[in-house]
């Protein structure tokens, strides 16, 4: 199957119906192998003790604030420029994934830094400039339901992710350009990760598991996005034809 | 049992609050397409077909 092919919103639900299950199947090992590794194998911080376990959680949400994002952004440009007949349903159903990781990377990042800290929140540029992503990804969705016309709504919502994307930049060099109580990249940097391996192996099977998860749900909401304008042309052909009678 | 230290509260309700989250987002997908799914085969019950259904048809 050539990959054009999955323009046909028709062949993207079959070939949705056969990954779905093999997806959901991955999800699950990749989560059953990475807490075993989280709770059994990885041993604590020599600094931050046991509390280095939420780190497992909250590094592989962030890189997802940032990933959705820039998956929507790239659906985006598919709308603005070859209107391709899956991009907006992409982006739409991606949203409330990236709000949902967002929020987890906040609250998680949260409940690390009042005991590592001493507080639960710092008007920093790390955190101030994720906080922004995660209102961007509600204005997004708010965009959504506010319009009516899918593809209107589409166009509209693309413009705002595009505009949005100069954020993604500033998330991940504000450690950089700024002095941020947040610590600088310790994974993704020049010169390799600086973590130990017992505690790099657990978060990056952590990490796959939850990009998985993502992938999955994903799917499945396209799916039923896809369904849910098959719904609203249905209602708009029935409403015609009541109306021409 | 699993020493988690003296932050063990901060540690579980980070996980607590990860399985509510991811939990609640596949409970909404799957609501959602058994609803829509309803809704499909309610409008095929009456009769209504997609303009591009009957066209192949």
């Amino acid at each position: 199957m050539a990959l054009i092919d999955l323009a046909n919103p028709t062949r993207f639900l079959g070939l949705t119906a056969r990954a779905l299950p093999w997806l959901a199947a991955a999800t699950a090992l990749a989560f059953a192998l990475g807490l075993y590794l989280v709770w059994f194998a990885a041993p604590d911080d020599y600094q931050q003790g046991a509390t280095v376990k939420i780190m497992f959680i909250h590094v592989p949400n962030a890189w997802l604030a940032m990933g959705v994002w820039t998956v929507m952004s790239i659906a985006s440009i598919g709308t603005l420029v070859w209107r391709h007949p899956l991009a907006d349903v992409a982006a739409k159903s991606a949203a409330p994934l990236g709000a949902a990781f967002t929020f987890l990377a906040l609250v998680t990042g949260s409940l690390w830094g009042r005991p590592m800290w001493g507080t639960y929140w710092v008007w920093d540029a790390r955190l101030t400039s994720v906080l922004v992503l995660f209102l961007m990804y509600l204005g997004v969705i708010a965009l959504w339901r506010t319009v009516d016309d899918p593809s209107r709504a589409g166009r509209a919502a693309a413009i705002l992710t595009l505009v949005g994307a100069v954020n993604l930049p500033i998330i991940k060099f504000s450690v950089d350009w700024w002095n941020t109580l947040h610590q600088p990249a310790s994974v993704l940097r020049a010169g390799g990760p600086a973590i130990h391996p017992a505690i790099l192996m657990p978060l990056l099977v952590m990490a796959i598991a939850f990009l998985l998860l993502f992938v999955t749900l994903h799917l499945a909401a396209m799916r039923n996005e896809i369904l849910r304008r098959r719904v609203r042309s249905m209602w708009l052909m029935q409403a015609h034809a009541a109306q021409s009678a | 049992m699993i020493d988690l230290g003296p932050h063990a509260a901060f540690i579980i309700a980070a996980y607590l609050m990860a399985a509510i989250v991811v939990l609640g987002l596949i409970a909404w997908v799957i609501a959602d397409h058994d609803a829509q799914r309803r809704l499909l085969a309610d409008l095929e019950a009456r009769g209504v077909t997609r303009r591009s259904k009957s066209e192949t048809a």
